[in-house]
């Protein structure tokens, strides 16, 4: 009998905290600097030097904690973690350990099948990021980049809650929303602003205790995330079922290949040796801090979708997408501002569609939107008056996204003024009909579906202006005659 | 002689045009090079700078400044970074390190117009208590070469007792400033943790080394100190407190001052040292002090609780030295781990070694509960027992060393006879307190010290007493022969 394997996956999740200068020195945090331009000597760990906190850190720790209903530590601590390694400065990274800044906190994704599920982050701690070694055209030698190291790192850990890949990247997207909205981290995954590490194991449904975990680091990407998991927990069915075991150790997925590859065994893994670090003093958080922060928090993702849907009639799908940045939403609210609170859902279903394709197709962000909110209003302005039906609009916002006309300007210019003269309809209706005499005695001899090959007839004969709703009345009326 | 003179006299000497720094600089500059070779004092000699920060000492006072260190040369320990010269910190791992920047306490008294002869020689890394782990070879104590000078401090200490400069500056992690200075019959100073920047002095155990003065007496430490000192932005553990005006509360009356006699501190010392300590109470209540006894119930478990937390500290700290960056390099690495373990194990002397061995272990998984935390727990008894202690007296008062110092190779082969050297001293590190060691008299013909300890902050009230002992007796003013 084949076993019923439940997945388990927690993720841990590193976002790059926004700040100007690094964490514990003075150095910039722009990405792309030639090599070891933005290290200072405390970067470079010379002897004598010695980290302060930049508090900007501490703060944007703080609203992430707040955004997720955590319990943020009055008193935290920093720890060193000690390993050797070239990009490694100091022969330590500075990171919390027993006393994280955040934990407790929650986080609900909504699936695709409609359902939500409440994801337990355990715990969000501040740390610096290590520099990077480069090892290509150097001939044979290594070369360090400390540009990278002493950024700051926000780690944020997931419970172990997520039973199927597709959670673990609703969640990782949630986080990366919330941090966005929340503009303390730029959610850059190519720049690796933003990348996790997943905790993958499996065990027999039903069976309480968890199976043995494999760690996937430094996954980059939503897709990877998915395809890393998919490949653990087949590579993990496959040992067990063939009567292996799985061993606790850290893993590389390797995207060119799709596969996971083993990178180091609990038996060779660094004893860490943490303690707290005596050149930094605890962290103390007090309430009049947090009370400032929490006054700088926006409306988070779930308050403003509640709202969409709430305002504006969307369905909890609908308004989950348009706030899953604030760029978007308010892309959104300010078209809907503009045709008004009842053609919301018209609003809704055209930026969700004609302007996301346009968006993707460009490999554009909404705040670079060739249409601006201005223009769209403009253009459902006029499919609301019914100047332009639907189908034409799609024309005149595809000749908006290549010019930056007005929507006026190009029904103007191309006569694409929907035609509404009755009269004028029944004409063309006539000429139709009297063309297609065959088609008609069909249709009265029962032949439904022909009204859609008469509709389409008439449209051609109108360039696709004509008002379909009046069409379609006054057709039905002459074929029913 | 110029030599002879305090930092005050120096100062009234310079501001009346009498001398001027150069001239003073060269003083010092021709001491050294006669003196120096017989007690290797100093690893690196700046007399080149050392003339030209003169000079402009020279032209500021020609411009109108003053200040009290304005143009007084002094000798950095070597711990110390120093923009464009060698920091080598005694060890061969930075032998051929030119620090580009200087430590905050250099920055201060550069600002001050203090000139710099050169630096100190000391204990690789400050891991010493007898300057014979210098990787430059050991220091000799002026009043007997065949003796040690203490450490890690020894070449500040030694060059101090030597007159080789008015004043040097040290670092105290476990009484590397108190030690020495009473094995060389000179005033030094270890303030409150927090009360001078670490900021460019080389980390040996980060939660105890502070920067201190050795000098030749408390009213010439006083000037010192006061310039040293101060919040910096640059260290997260210094401390933004106001820094008085040491030298202006000196001379201040003792009469009801509170001095707790350290009862821990007398049990089992030999019978002499203990006759200068009472002959110093006697001093004391002279000048109007009180004398109580007070206990430090945990203070003999200062040694192994600093035995565990400093190691495991500078097991962290000194990870940095990989040769990678700066440093020591080894000969053609095969690989990575080849360019560590070779980098490190060439480029660190053995004591330094079996620190971060220990350090390391007491650090390591299983073992981090029974030793390290345990020792913080220790470490928070001992706080607690000197907070007591400070309720029934002012002022701590004890020996700074259990012996005279001892023969050069005596002791450099059993490490725990050499850390118990550090008994008496080890508890103000553990509790961040300031300590004050001076001369009180002779064991073997040799200096011993006197230490007060004092409540956090309490710089002025220790440099205050440690003056009217001064002022009343003439131990600090004794040179030891040939270096009158």
């Amino acid at each position: 009998m084949m076993t019923d394997w439940e997945i388990v996956i927690g993720l841990e999740i590193h976002a790059q905290l926004a700040t100007k200068s690094k964490i514990f020195s003075g150095s910039p945090t722009a990405y792309g600097a030639p090599p070891n331009t933005q290290a200072s000597l405390v970067d470079l760990a010379y002897p004598g030097t010695l980290p302060v906190l930049n508090t900007e850190a501490v703060r944007m720790a703080v609203k992430f904690g707040l955004s997720i209903g955590a319990a943020v530590a009055r008193r935290s601590v920093f720890a060193r973690k000690n390993y050797f390694y070239p990009d490694l400065p100091k022969g330590y990274q500075i990171s919390q350990y027993e006393l994280p800044v955040v934990k407790q906190g929650k986080i609900t994704v909504m699936l695709d099948d409609g359902t939500s599920k409440t994801i337990g982050v355990t715990r969000a701690h501040l740390e610096e990021d290590a520099g990077k070694s480069l090892h290509e055209g150097l001939n044979n030698a290594s070369g360090i980049d400390l540009n990278r190291a002493g950024t700051p790192l926000l780690e944020i850990v997931s419970e172990p809650d997520m039973r199927s890949a597709k959670e673990a990247v609703a969640y990782m997207k949630k986080i990366h929303t919330l941090v966005r909205y929340l503009e303390i981290c730029d959610g850059n995954m190519q720049e690796g602003s933003f990348r996790c590490d997943a905790n993958v194991s499996v065990r027999p449904r039903g069976r309480e205790k968890f199976g043995t975990r494999a760690e996937i680091k430094n996954l980059n990407s939503f897709r990877f995330v998915e395809k890393a998991i998919h490949y653990e927990v087949a590579r993990q069915t496959e040992l067990l079922e063939s009567g292996g075991t799985v061993v606790q150790e850290t893993r590389l997925y390797d995207s060119d290949k799709d596969e996971t590859r083993s990178m180091r065994s609990k038996e060779e893994a660094n004893d860490y040796r943490y303690f707290p670090d005596p050149d930094l003093l605890p962290v103390e958080i007090d309430e009049p801090f947090i009370d400032a922060v929490r006054a700088t928090l926006p409306e988070l993702p779930d308050e403003k979708a509640a709202r969409f849907a709430r305002e504006f009639g969307l369905s909890p799908y609908d308004a989950g997408v348009l706030s899953a940045s604030r760029e978007l939403g308010a892309y959104f609210e300010a078209i809907s501002a503009a045709c008004g609170a009842a053609h919301a859902k018209l609003a809704a279903n055209w930026v969700m569609g004609e302007l996301s394709s346009a968006l993707n197709r460009d490999n554009l962000e909404i705040e670079d939107s060739r249409v601006s909110p201005l223009q769209l209003s403009g253009l459902l302005t006029r499919i609301i008056d019914e100047t332009i039906s639907g189908k034409i609009a799609k024309e005149v916002f595809e000749a908006m996204w290549s010019s930056a006309k007005s929507a006026d300007a190009i029904i103007e210019a191309k006569g694409l003024k929907q035609i509404t003269d009755s009269g004028f309809i029944e004409g063309v209706i006539d000429a139709v009909i009297a063309a297609n005499p065959k088609q008609l005695a069909d249709y009265r001899a029962g032949k439904d579906k022909l009204f859609g090959f008469f509709v389409g007839q008439a449209m051609k004969a109108t360039q696709g202006k004509a008002n379909p709703a009046q069409l379609n009345d006054l057709l039905k009326k002459k074929l029913g005659a | 002689m110029l030599h002879t003179l305090s930092i005050g006299e120096l100062g009234e000497k310079l501001k009346s045009a009498q001398i001027s720094s150069v001239e003073l600089t060269r003083h010092f500059l021709a001491r050294i090079e006669r003196l120096n070779p017989a007690l290797n004092a100093l690893i690196t000699l700046t007399a080149e700078q050392a003339l030209e920060a003169a000079a402009a000492a020279d032209a500021r006072r020609a411009a109108g400044e003053d200040g009290p260190l304005l143009g007084i040369p002094l000798i950095h320990k070597d711990i110390f970074c120093t923009d464009g010269v060698r920091t080598s910190c005694g060890s061969r791992m930075l032998d051929n390190f030119i620090a580009p920047y200087d430590a905050t306490v250099v920055t201060r008294l550069k600002a001050a117009g203090a000139v710099m002869l050169g630096k100190a020689n000391m204990d690789e890394f400050a891991m010493g208590s007898s300057n014979e782990t210098s990787y430059y070879g050991p220091v000799r104590n002026p009043w007997d070469t065949t003796k040690v000078p203490g450490g890690s401090s020894g070449g500040s200490a030694a060059a101090t007792a030597a007159r080789l400069a008015p004043f040097a500056t040290g670092t105290d992690t476990g009484g590397s400033i108190r030690q020495p200075a009473a094995l060389t019959g000179v005033t030094g100073i270890k303030p409150t943790y927090g009360r001078v920047s670490r900021f460019g002095m080389i980390a040996f155990a980060s939660s105890l080394d502070q920067a201190g003065v050795f000098a030749r007496s408390a009213a010439d430490a006083a000037i010192v100190l006061r310039a040293m000192a101060g919040f910096d932005p640059r260290d997260s553990t210094s401390v933004d407190a106001p820094v008085p005006d040491y030298s202006a509360a000196l001379g201040g009356p003792l009469t009801g001052l509170k001095i707790g006699l350290l009862r821990e501190f007398f049990e089992g010392l030999e019978a002499r040292n203990s006759a200068l300590i009472h002959e110093a109470l006697k001093i004391y209540r002279g000048l109007g002090a009180q004398t109580v006894e007070v206990s430090l119930p945990h203070l003999p478990l200062s040694v192994p609780t600093y035995y565990v937390v400093a190691p495991a500290e500078c097991s962290s700290n000194l990870s940095r030295f990989d040769g990678v960056r700066f440093g020591y390099r080894c000969e053609q690495p095969k690989d990575l781990l080849d360019l560590y373990t070779r980098s490190r194990g060439e480029g660190f002397g053995a004591e330094v070694k079996r620190r971060i061995m220990t350090g390391t272990y007491v650090l390591s998984a299983g073992y981090f509960d029974a030793y390290y935390l345990k020792a913080q727990k220790v470490r928070r008894l001992i706080t607690d027992d000197f907070r007591a202690a400070f309720g029934q007296a002012d002022l701590l008062i004890g020996p700074t060393t259990p012996t005279p110092a001892f023969a050069i190779g005596a002791k450099i082969n059993d490490p725990v006879t050499m850390y118990l050297n550090d008994i008496y001293t080890i508890g103000a590190n553990l509790a961040g307190l300031p300590g004050v060691s001076l001369p009180c008299g002779y064991v073997d013909e040799l200096p011993m010290g006197l230490q007060l300890i004092g409540p956090h902050f309490s710089e002025g009230k220790l440099l205050n007493a440690a003056h009217r002992f001064q002022q009343a007796t003439d131990w600090h003013a004794h040179a030891p022969r040939g270096y009158e």
